[in-house]
């Protein structure tokens, strides 16, 4: 350290940039920026002249310009006169739409299967096994493909419901599954059918306060009191009183067949179910292997101590193993559900409008402004990606181990 | 005590065991406590065996049943005469197209073929430490060899790229002894220029140098080009991960942020973004005039696709090190590049492998999503041409059977592969 202490500022020379290591940081990275400056410019130019050589420029003015073409589901309203942007917005929507689905889905069908293959049941884990192996290891564009084509080949036609005799019937006069999609009944609101959304929003507000004042009762007193049934009381009942005291203010639609196909009622297209099954059933072998993977991570000494203080097996899950084993569980399972988001762009294989379908493939191909598409449509997806990531390092922060 | 003589019997050995209670003992036993253990798993149980036997049930007659030397499906239906069959004779018209592509030429299969025997050959001894160390020689000259045998043309063009290689290093490692590693690396990429640079006149005079017919890269498809796509793809973007990787964790901040941007970027939109970017966008990136075929736009996205992911996969191996390893380096006085040549990278791509592998398994079942930009991979071909054709048309269950099965038996493999690994290198005990 001597040595470098009586080299001065005065004595600066070329050679130091590289050999000294006061400075070399400060090259390398100059030289980085350069480089990367050059880079850009150079790709830039490129681009320049290429769009220059078609006769192209960098325009976002085509999203506000008339679509002209139709999107097959539309959970806002759309029309094809409407702008480029609204319809980017409608795929928008369906992606969410169809990736919350798949996430709630795939969650419990990962649960399920993952504690199920921990079983000491020989044929179900096995199976469970076998579950997770067969989707793991092929590609879920082949799932939502196989899944879309077995559906919309065994399902009956809407015209085979018709008649006295009708080959098909409707569940309950309610569901029907046809080859051209899943209908089912539809909420229809009546004037105060708010009111009833209401009192099951305030219900559920209640059995989070019930469960936390039975909490609070058994630290504070030892007395233990039983939640399980009182809470599905407070879930329920305030609502169906709610809703009979106000004279049935939400009603049902039903799907009625009309002519050649159904009318009434919500309309799942083969698309989405196809997609969001594929999604489900593919992450959620993937989320089956981290349930496993978290709950074997747990020692199994914290089983038998558990044990040992007198525990009974399905509390030693639910007080020890699962809140210990949440906390290897959720990170992974934050990612999957990022997977999901990102894999729902395959819907372009079974025609589902998401927004690949619509901004990234009618407009693309009707405005030819490719640049301009394809980086809304990233910026969108990595608009989501690194929401939920920082949701998930929200998340780790709040759950780990505090070590003083 | 001798007069005890009249006592009437005295048993000299132990009476022998009795058979334990029959439902404590052999299957009778084990069923009790892994099937029927109480009531929740024995309806569990019945219920996994009637789901078991339903699809066995269903599946075997269509399977049994199949027909295999049709050349239509109304010619399979026929045959069947509305019995339950399946219709394989599509597997026995088509299985060349799934596995190559339509128009990879028929008489030149064996060249994919053996270069999938020698992928094996060259791949066994990365995998299998124990296999003998000088087949790794093999593993070197495999891409060259894989090239010429798949694309075809002089054998020329695979050995200039070879020598320029080898020459390259030779001089990264005269240069890094002379001065150092930075300047040695400059040395190595001008002389493979070079050597590159002068081998084109080569290979342009002597284009029919012990050639093969040529095939273009348009012409590959099937599960051939997903196999290319995969192999190809993961292998250049291991060493990509690793610069990613070291910078990310470097303590350079415009380093680390740019590696930081890249990797973030890339793994945070859907890989079918990427093949948009290869199919439409990214020729407008080269100077005017180039004309890459859509095959290496795809393998360059794909390639900075992976290499995201893999960083990030080096990233955790960096990250588990122990501390004093870095330490250590810096005490024995090696500067940057040999410590992490030499004791950081060793350790931490060792520890990484699982993860690698995982990726390599994920981004092997990607290589899919090129039949959404219109390749023929063994997915778009099924979904493409066979499917489409009149003779084949409404035909899906044994097609996706065929595709469910080529891509099990390769995932499977490899994940049970990264499992075993994993078992090896665990050097703790519990």
């Amino acid at each position: 350290m001597s040595s470098t202490t009586q080299t001065g500022a005065s004595k600066f020379s070329l050679s130091m940039l590289i050999n000294d290591t006061r400075y070399r940081s400060t090259t390398f990275q100059v030289i980085a920026l350069i480089g990367l400056i050059f880079a850009i410019g150079y790709l830039v130019s490129n681009l320049l002249s290429n769009l220059a050589d078609a006769g192209l420029n960098i325009s976002w003015r085509f999203f506000g310009e008339t679509a002209g073409y139709d999107i097959n589901q539309m959970p806002i309203e759309y029309n094809n006169q409407m702008s480029h942007g609204r319809a980017s917005l409608v795929g928008a929507v369906n992606t969410l739409i169809v990736a919350f689905l798949a996430c709630v889905s795939a969650t419990i069908l990962g649960v399920i299967a993952g504690v199920l293959r921990l079983s000491n049941n020989w044929v179900v884990s096995k199976l469970m096994a076998i579950y997770v192996e067969a989707f793991r290891n092929v590609p879920v564009l082949v799932w939502i493909l196989i899944i879309f084509l077995v559906m919309s080949n065994i399902l009956p036609q809407p015209r085979e419901f018709r008649g006295d005799a009708a080959a098909s019937s409707m569940w309950f006069d309610m569901v029907a599954f046809t080859n051209r999609g899943v209908y089912i009944p539809r909420l229809i609101l009546e004037d105060l059918g708010w009111v009833v959304y209401a009192a099951f929003g305030l219900s559920i507000i209640g059995v989070f306060v019930f469960r936390r004042y039975a909490r609070n009762l058994l630290f504070n007193t030892g007395r233990l009191i039983p939640t399980f049934l009182p809470s599905i009381a407070i879930l329920i009942l305030p609502t169906v009183l709610v809703y009979f005291a106000l004279g049935s203010p939400i009603g049902l639609e039903n799907p009625a067949l009309k002519g050649f196909n159904f009318k009434g009622g919500l309309h799942l297209r083969l698309s989405l179910i196809a997609l969001w099954f594929a999604l489900a059933i593919y992450t959620g072998a993937f989320i089956a292997e981290n349930v496993r993977a978290g709950i074997q991570a747990i020692s199994h000494g914290q089983t038998e101590a558990a044990a040992a203080l007198g525990m009974r097996p399905g509390r030693i899950m639910s007080l020890i193993i699962l809140p210990q084993a949440l906390r290897v569980i959720v990170p992974p399972l934050i990612s999957q559900y990022l997977n999901i988001t990102k894999n729902s762009s395959l819907a372009i294989a079974v025609g589902y409008m998401d927004i690949t379908g619509t901004l990234g493939g009618i407009t693309l191909n009707q405005t030819g402004r490719a640049i301009e598409c394809i980086l809304v449509l990233m910026l969108f997806y990595l608009v989501i990606s690194l929401s939920i990531s920082a949701i998930m390092n929200v998340y780790n922060n709040a759950m780990k181990l505090k070590e003083r | 005590m001798s007069d005890t003589p009249n006592i009437g019997f005295v048993r000299h050995e132990p009476i022998p065991p009795s058979a334990p209670p029959i439902q404590q003992a052999g299957m009778v036993k084990w069923m009790r406590e892994n099937l029927f253990s109480n009531w929740i798993n024995s309806i569990l149980t019945i219920l996994s065996i009637y789901f078991v036997a339903k699809i066995i049930l269903a599946s075997t007659p269509w399977m049994w049943n199949g027909v295999w030397t049709t050349s239509s499906l109304r010619e399979c239906r026929e045959v069947l005469q509305g019995t339950i069959g399946a219709c394989w004779s599509v597997l026995a018209e088509r299985w060349n197209q799934m596995l190559f592509g339509f128009k990879y030429p028929a008489e030149a299969y064996w060249r994919p073929t053996l270069a999938f025997v020698l992928l094996l050959v060259c791949i066994a001894p990365i995998l299998f430490q124990k296999l003998p160390r000088n087949m790794l020689i093999f593993s070197a000259i495999y891409p060259f060899l894989a090239f010429w045998l798949i694309w075809g043309g002089t054998v020329l063009t695979p050995v200039v790229v070879a020598l320029s290689l080898i020459a390259g290093y030779l001089a990264f490692v005269k240069m890094e002894r002379l001065t150092g590693f930075a300047t040695g690396l400059l040395s190595g990429v001008v002389a493979v220029a070079l050597v590159l640079y002068l081998g084109s006149f080569v290979t342009a005079a002597l284009p029919e140098f012990i050639a093969l017919e040529p095939v273009a890269s348009r012409d590959m498809g099937g599960f051939m080009l997903n196999l290319i796509l995969g192999t190809v793809c993961v292998s250049l973007s291991i060493p990509l991960g690793i610069v990613l990787a070291l910078g990310r964790q470097s303590n350079m901040p415009i380093i680390k942020g740019i590696c930081v941007v890249f990797i973030e970027f890339i793994r945070g939109v859907p890989l079918i973004t990427l093949l948009f970017v290869a199919n439409v966008v990214l020729s407008y990136f080269f100077p005017p005039g180039t004309n890459l075929d859509l095959i290496l736009r795809v393998i360059i996205m794909i390639t900075l696709f992976s290499a995201a992911y893999i960083a990030e996969v080096i990233r955790g191996g960096l990250a588990a090190l122990p501390r004093g390893q870095y330490e250590a380096a810096d005490s024995l006085g090696l500067d940057y590049p040999q410590a992490m040549r030499l004791i950081i990278l060793p350790q931490a791509l060792k520890i990484s492998i699982p993860g690698i592998v995982n990726v390599a398994v994920g981004l092997f079942k990607d290589t899919t999503l090129v039949s959404v930009i219109s390749m023929f991979d063994l997915v778009g071909m099924i979904r493409g041409p066979i499917s489409s054709s009149t003779a084949w048309t409404g035909i899906y269950w044994e097609l996706y059977l065929f595709a469910i099965l080529l891509f099990f038996v390769v995932c499977y493999g490899i994940s049970q592969y990264s499992q075993w690994l994993e078992r090896q290198l665990r050097t703790d005990h519990h």
